[in-house]
């Protein structure tokens, strides 16, 4: 059996996309010049495409590319080839975080993982467990800044006091286990 | 005849973004559309399902579909994020009896089951094609006249393409405010992202995202940002003052939801419109308010 390469893995992952396969792509850098997140990134997408495709696979779950991708879709709508670059992002934080494997330091990974275990919990969103996995990371000034612009938002009454959960929570926790397996609380 | 959908609010309009639900309640009710809340409803899972498993999204995001479908109304959704994923998760299952299949294995365990039956709409899509614009102007008590307003589109509400829709040009924002007698200004940023999903795991990045969009609101002499979406109001308005320190700018620009927009002029007091709950004080709203 031949073992597939990571260019394969990743267009696998890309099975049930609606865009064309990465092999399409003609490098010709449209999806990096309409990124609004480009100039943070370690490798534009146009550059991380041509890496997945000459399976440069430590480099590529190194980089910090996709998952500082902002879900615009805006690199999506203009590619010539009709790559579903953003989804191709998507696939590439999927597999980082069932390999375990990420950039150090990202918050973005820990972040991804501690919405989804509130949601799983309650069946909505509660904005400030969110912020929990923000503080591992962030700075004291950063820390300071996000406590006052909270603190305005409570005095509008715009933040949540206690979290919220949907009624039918136990059919809805069966429904996810049938899906994926749930660990034990 | 009354129109009426299955009204998902989702999670932000629960209390971040408390004033585009009663405004979206208040605006559609004087226009003759029910908006019928979702029992039970879930979080659509934003953009982080995704990030962890597909198939998960998908039923999630089918549970809000499944339970409109019993209602036999189309599901309505005012964030574009919610509306992002309800709509595609809509399309993919319709298009994929292998996949629905899966998920209605999965939503047995709640009694419900996919079949396609319904359409998915953003709340803005609702006024502009199902009320339609000379309804809206019929409707209009008190235009709003010199009120120089940027349309920020975001990103989730065109983005991605659906059919054969201009996703670069689109202008029935503008043409909403015009019927409401506001005057919508050139905005070049208007379909360039926020940075939601960015604002806790790239924080500066963000907040130049955010600043990029209130400088050239201002350049263009807006005295308010009009949004459709409860992440880019947050975004824009809350995170105004962290922009401030981390640029040196000095940006008070208010960001307001379309729908107390649209309230005002129909007439609707700013209170229940949830005028008043602003960070920065949307003082240029304030002589269409009496």
């Amino acid at each position: 059996m031949v073992k597939p390469s990571f260019s394969d893995e990743i267009a696998n992952l890309l099975h049930a996309s609606h865009g064309n396969p990465l092999k399409t792509c003609i490098q010709c850098g449209t999806c990096s010049g309409t990124c609004p997140v480009v100039d943070y990134m370690d490798h534009t997408p146009r550059r991380i495409i041509g890496m997945i495709r000459a399976n440069l696979k430590d480099e590529v779950l190194a980089s910090n590319t996709f998952w500082y991708c902002a879900s615009c879709y805006h690199c999506t709508v203009r590619c010539p080839a009709q790559i579903d670059i953003a989804e191709t992002m998507y696939a590439l934080k999927r597999y980082s975080i069932w390999k375990h494997v990420h950039q150090e330091g990202l918050v973005g990974p820990t972040f991804s993982e501690t919405f989804v275990k509130t949601i799983l919990r309650s069946g909505r969103s509660f904005e400030p467990i969110l912020a929990t996995s923000y503080l591992f990371s962030a700075g004291v000034r950063e820390l300071i800044q996000e406590a006052v612009t909270g603190t305005k938002m409570m005095l509008k009454g715009r933040l949540p006091m206690l979290p919220p959960r949907i009624k039918r929570l136990d059919n809805f926790k069966r429904m996810v286990s049938r899906v994926i397996p749930l660990e034990a609380e | 005849m009354m129109k009426e959908y299955a009204y998902f609010p989702g999670c932000s309009l629960e209390q971040i973004g408390l004033s585009y639900h009663q405004s979206s309640i208040e605006t559609t009710k004087k226009l003759g559309v029910e908006l019928k809340e979702l029992e039970d409803w879930n979080c659509c899972g934003a953009t982080t399902y995704f990030h962890v498993d597909e198939l998960l999204a998908y039923a999630l995001c089918a549970r809000n579909l499944a339970m409109a479908e019993k209602d036999g109304l189309d599901l309505v959704a005012p964030c574009s994020a919610c509306y992002k994923n309800s709509y595609f998760t809509n399309k993919y299952l319709k298009e994929d009896p292998d996949l629905a299949e899966h998920i209605n294995y999965a939503l047995e365990e709640d009694n419900l089951s996919f079949s396609g039956q319904i359409e998915v709409k953003h709340l803005i899509e609702v006024f502009v094609h199902d009320v339609g614009f000379d309804e809206i102007r019929n409707n209009v008590s008190k235009p709003l006249e010199g009120l120089r307003v940027a349309p920020y589109y975001g990103c989730q509400i065109l983005r991605p393409k659906k059919d054969d829709e201009d996703v670069e040009q689109a202008e029935y924002f503008e043409e909403l405010l015009s019927a409401i007698g506001a005057e919508p200004i050139p905005y070049p940023l208007k379909l360039k992202c926020c940075g939601g999903s960015l604002l806790i795991s790239n924080r500066i990045a963000a907040l130049s995202m955010v600043r990029n969009l209130l400088q050239n609101a201002e350049e263009n002499g807006a005295a308010v940002i009009a949004t459709a979406c409860p992440m880019c109001q947050v975004n824009l308005e809350c995170y105004q003052q962290q922009v401030n320190q981390e640029f040196g700018t000095r940006f008070s620009v208010p960001v307001v939801y379309f729908t107390q927009l649209m309230g005002l002029a129909l007439g609707i007091p700013g209170k229940k419109l949830g005028i008043g709950k602003e960070i920065v004080a949307a003082t240029p709203l304030a002589p269409y308010a009496t």
